[in-house]
């Protein structure tokens, strides 16, 4: 006999198969409408023109100056605030789990890190104003007692370097919070052997540690660049629409369509998201490898 | 290593502690200078002398708090029933959590301005109360990693085949299983959950901002364009309430489950009158 739905034995299967399905049912519902849906609706706005044909033409006008130059900024503050990110919290990281320091200042830097990695937004804007801006604390301390003139440097806190450093207030401590597991991983055999087998400390950081750390350093610095990438309010507090990122760019063209083409706006977005999905997948793949390597 | 005094390490972590603290204590600072010559709370005097400060935090805390109730129960059976269920199906989700991070805020709400405006199937942004909906859904998807991870971890340490197993010997049905055994038990997940949803949504600009409503976020921005000494007050504000928050639930994430801050009745001890009549 075939096996049908109308087999006893089989129904009884298929339904509580049916059943457990079911169960993540409204989650799945939830996620498509309102996750899902309204994301792949733009990526197939980005293949239309404005009477719903297909064309590839919205995907090359992000080539045009404008835009190009939008995406260009971008990606250099991103790269930027990334670096500096990647490479103070790893200097941090390092000083409060390999550095030999009191106890107690790995919890309290990493409790701080992980309120503070959440800090992006108006708030921190406001807080950079008060400490760096033209009439901020430090500003004026630094110029009242030492004579020091922080805008001769040539800093402004609503440029591009003042932008990196605010953004270094969030990405500094999501670097540490994500390479502190890490560096727990160096295993301290790998230290004693190196320096057993005659290797200065140097030696062993450039042969050994590095290497091993490399992939994970690769992966937090792509994590912080999407990080970077995707912040708006921040930005928007400070330089309100002047600097013309990306976000900042979709943003306008949301409130008034100034790209004068919606379908456009569509391939904007589209271009964001392959940015920040791309490096989070890196990041992901390259965080299994280190994982599965390290078992 | 050597095992002399750590000066490299100690120049770093002096550094870092400058950078994350000056700026804290420069804004409560900056904030109390509103007077000329002299220190004062007129900032915040201001502050709270505008009806639109209260107006824009109520409304603010109203959305916070109806995404961490629905994000919760939006949460909370999935990953149970996930866990109990479809353990195959576990990595599926937990990609789609993680979804969130790739699509950032300003492309997601832009698709809810086109899928669900006034000419679509489902016209939320007609009127107030579907754009507040609307508002508080896209909080819950923008705090769905961490909420999805943090109730995850909360049930990977509490043995919910047991809990259900026993729950159904007992007459329970699934709803109540989940709602007086299984919410009980991932309480203090589910506030560390809450206080990150909190945090992301209370003064979150974007979608705020787009789906044109009157929260803080936007109010914030507003302050910031006009006045100069009112928004370091209002930053100095936000972060004693991120903190007071974090202190919050450090003492919630540091329970074990079942044991009570505030001792009061709660639901999992309705089980033991069940087991006693049992016996």
């Amino acid at each position: 006999m075939p096996l049908t739905a109308k087999t006893p034995g089989v129904r009884a299967v298929r339904r509580s198969g049916l059943w457990n399905w079911l169960g993540v049912l409204p989650f799945l519902l939830f996620a498509a409408m309102f996750l899902v849906a309204p994301t792949l609706y733009l990526f197939i706005g980005a293949f239309q023109n404005t009477t719903g044909a297909f064309t590839l033409d919205n995907i090359f006008a992000l080539a045009g100056k404008d835009i190009a130059d939008a995406y260009s900024l971008s990606i250099r503050l991103s790269l930027v605030s990334a670096g500096l990110g990647a490479i103070t919290g790893l200097l941090l990281a390092c000083a409060i789990v390999l550095g030999g320091l009191p106890k107690w200042l790995r919890p309290a830097f990493l409790t701080f890190s992980g309120v503070a990695s959440n800090f992006a937004g108006i708030p921190l804007a406001f807080a950079f104003i008060a400490t760096i801006g033209p009439l901020g604390i430090v500003t004026v301390l630094l110029r009242n007692l030492l004579g020091f003139n922080l805008s001769s440097t040539g800093f402004n806190l609503f440029s591009f370097t003042g932008l990196a450093v605010t953004y270094l207030y969030f990405q500094l401590p999501l670097m540490v919070l994500i390479i502190t597991p890490a560096l727990d991983g160096l295993k301290k055999e790998w230290n004693e052997a190196a320096l057993i087998l005659g290797a200065t400390n140097m030696q062993y950081w450039r042969m050994v540690a590095l290497p091993v750390l490399a992939p994970t350093i690769l992966g937090c610095f792509l994590l912080l660049f999407a990080n970077a990438f995707g912040t708006l309010a921040t930005i928007y507090a400070l330089t309100s629409s002047r600097f013309s990122v990306v976000p900042i760019v979709l943003f306008q063209q949301i409130r008034g369509n100034v790209l004068y083409n919606p379908n456009l706006g569509y391939a904007l977005a589209l271009g964001m998201v392959v940015i920040t999905g791309l490096s989070n997948v890196i990041y992901l793949v390259l965080r299994a490898r280190t994982e599965k390597w390290q078992k | 290593m050597k095992k002399g005094f750590p000066l490299v390490s100690t120049i770093i972590v002096i550094i870092s502690a400058l950078f994350f603290l000056v700026p804290l204590y420069a804004t409560f600072q900056f904030s109390l200078q509103a007077l000329r010559g002299q220190l004062s709370f007129e900032a915040y005097n201001v502050v709270f002398a505008d009806p639109r400060f209260l107006s824009t935090v109520s409304f603010s805390i109203i959305a916070s708090a109806a995404a961490i109730v629905l994000g919760s129960i939006v949460v909370v059976p999935t990953a149970y029933w996930v866990r109990l269920k479809l353990p195959k199906f576990r990595p599926v989700i937990e990609f789609i959590t993680l979804l969130p991070l790739i699509v950032p805020p300003i492309v997601l709400v832009f698709g809810y301005i086109r899928l669900y405006g006034s000419n679509s199937m489902l016209p939320l942004l007609n009127d107030d109360l579907g754009t507040n909906l609307l508002l508080v859904i896209g909080y819950v998807v923008l705090s769905l990693p961490y909420m999805y991870r943090s109730i995850d971890n909360g049930l990977s340490v509490i043995d919910i085949a047991t809990l259900t197993e026993a729950a159904e010997i007992l007459g329970a049905s699934r709803l109540r299983t989940i709602w007086e055994v299984i919410f009980p038990n991932v309480r203090s997940a589910i506030v560390s959950g809450a206080f990150l949803t909190f945090s992301i949504s209370f003064g979150e600009f974007v979608l705020a901002s787009l789906l044109d409503r009157d929260a803080f976020g936007p109010y914030l921005v507003l302050i910031g364009e006009d006045l100069a000494y009112e928004p370091a007050a209002l930053a100095t504000m936000s972060f004693a309430l991120t903190w007071g928050m974090m202190i919050l639930m450090q003492l919630f994430a540091s329970r074990k489950p079942g044991q009570r801050l505030l001792s009061r009745k709660s639901p999992p001890t309705a089980i033991a009158p069940a087991q006693k009549a049992a016996a």
